[in-house]
């Protein structure tokens, strides 16, 4: 394996164990930084190591041994020249055979654990999973959310000052605390996978790769937590989103609907998989399943329809209706109503709108409109369709959904 | 490490109070942090007096300036410090979680003390 892939593949897990041996992020980066200069400087002559993942940890750690050196006779800093001695001694750990300079899952999950630590900003936790477990440069993470550089710069300074100096703890919290520590993780990746997925602005490049690195977290959150359910949940529904990607836009970058979509060219083996995980998150005995398996059930029927007329639409309703109960949320209300519209009758989602509607919670989002003009225009009542696609258009606020609506609107104003 | 946490609250909320209501309060408070003295945990702290008697002081044109009242006008008002010795951030937020006076309404403010000169 080269280098690069090695970067790419391998980063957070070297870095996790880094930061696990040198108590600190910046000096880890740093030290990290360094292992791969030299790797780059050695490699090609003197070959790849046979552990290349232990050659860079060992490297990185002497690299910030002797950095710290060097600032310790630079500042006389007794501290630091405490922490050197500290870190240079070789230390074993007794409970287990390995070197402490093994790479352990435990690490990554460590380090998500403090990076979306809710002490944080959530855009700082976002920008620091990213940047520490992903690798993505501040550039690369700037660009994917509009940010300027120097801006992402300054919030991951700032994210990291905090964490060292209020001491947010680099550990994997205890069996009391997880279940609500590991939500607060989930919603870190799940912010990542959809400003990747909304591929409506920005580099269309850079944002896949959010939703593979999403997709890597949420694969390692079902790998090192594998008695929760609901990490199965969002990966399944992660890949199964995902499995649709190719097909979302056309050649010309205007939005497909999902029914209109050619279903050829879904990635069966992903669909395949976040089925199998649907199950598994479904079939955790003694618990309600939670909102990411339901989402991810509610996406497996649409992956796994043969065609749109296909679509369980019934199994979906009722899916939808589970899903208010626990995640109770106007968008979900939302979706439940045009879900029982294509499941008996669309005059029977039009008084469910109207009641969301009513109840404001969704005043000034589009897809509340939108929906209703699109039940009006299978209905045939052009002049209400046209009506309710204006009030949509009048707030959109994305230029590929606003190509939509506006196409639709031509649609029914003329004949 | 040593934490402190910056007790907050609504003064018209807590004048509205009985003083039966108010008493009950602190005392939770006091019972729940002395709790904690024996373990290490919590250090010492103090009510103080509502804002109305604080004393400013700024410089101005080289002489001390004193003003009634509080360097800042918030809605919520400083009621209390507290300061607790915990091994990291997630020790002192488990212990003003479950802070009494937090189940009552009020806010805490959690700040690590620095130790050394300024960075």
């Amino acid at each position: 394996m080269g280098i690069e892939e090695i970067f790419r593949a391998d980063y957070g897990r070297i870095l996790a164990t880094l930061i696990r041996l040198l108590g600190d992020i910046d000096l880890a980066e740093e030290a990290l930084q360094e292992a791969f200069a030299a790797a780059l400087e050695q490699w090609p002559a003197a070959g790849t190591p046979a552990n290349p993942v232990a050659w860079l940890v060992s490297t990185g750690r002497h690299k910030a041994i002797d950095r710290l050196r060097r600032r310790a006779w630079l500042s006389d800093k007794q501290d630091q020249i405490a922490r050197e001695v500290e870190l240079s001694a070789p230390r074993l750990d007794p409970q287990s055979a390995h070197d402490e300079e093994t790479p352990v899952p435990e690490d990554r999950l460590s380090l998500i654990f403090t990076c979306c630590h809710p002490a944080l900003a959530t855009e700082a936790q976002v920008a620091l999973t990213l940047r520490t477990l992903g690798g993505l440069s501040t550039e690369e993470i700037a660009r994917a959310f509009l940010v300027p550089a120097p801006t992402m710069a300054q919030r991951l300074v700032r994210a990291k000052s905090k964490i060292r100096a209020a001491r947010i703890p680099y550990q994997v919290p205890r069996a009391e605390a997880l279940a609500e520590r590991l939500e607060a993780v989930m919603v870190v990746v799940y912010l990542v996978f959809n400003e990747g997925y909304a591929a409506s602005f920005g580099d269309r490049l850079v944002r896949h790769e959010l939703c593979e690195q999403a997709i890597r977290l949420g694969r390692m959150l079902v790998e090192l937590l594998p008695i929760y359910a609901e990490p199965k949940g969002l990966l399944a529904l992660m890949l199964l989103h995902d499995s649709r990607r190719e097909t979302r836009l056309d050649a010309s970058g205007d939005l497909v609907l999902l029914e209109d979509q050619d279903r050829a060219r879904w990635d069966r083996a992903q669909i395949d998989e976040g089925a199998a995980l649907v199950e598994a998150a479904l079939s955790e005995s003694g618990r309600p399943p939670g909102p990411y398996a339901l989402q991810a059930a509610i996406a497996a029927l649409h992956a796994q329809a043969p065609t749109a007329a296909d679509t369980d639409w019934a199994q979906i309703a009722a899916l939808y209706g589970v899903l208010a109960r626990v995640y109770p949320t106007p968008v979900v209300e939302l979706n439940r109503a045009v879900a029982v519209a294509m499941a008996s009758g669309l005059e029977r989602g039009l008084p469910l709108l109207d009641a969301l509607s009513l109840d404001g919670g969704l005043a000034g989002y589009h897809l509340l409109p939108a929906a209703r003009a699109e039940l009006l225009r299978r209905l045939g009542r052009r002049d209400e369709a046209a009506r309710s696609y204006r009030q949509a258009l009048a707030l959109v606020g994305n230029d590929t959904e606003r190509k939509h609506l506006e196409k639709r609107l031509r649609e029914v104003t003329t004949s | 490490m040593r934490y402190i946490l910056l007790i907050y609250r609504d003064d018209k909320w807590w004048d509205g109070l009985s003083v039966q209501d108010r008493g009950k309060i602190f005392q939770d408070a006091v019972e729940y942090s002395e709790g904690f003295r024996a373990k290490g945990v919590y250090l010492g702290g103090d009510p103080l007096e509502p804002i109305s008697t604080a004393t400013t002081v700024r410089m101005k044109d080289g002489k001390a300036l004193l003003t009634d009242g509080p360097f800042a006008e918030t809605k919520e008002q400083l009621a209390g410090y507290t300061m607790v010795e915990a091994k990291d951030l997630d020790e002192a937020l488990a212990f003003a979680t479950r802070h009494p006076l937090v189940k009552a309404g009020l806010s805490i403010e959690v700040r690590p003390v620095r130790v050394g000169p300024p960075k």
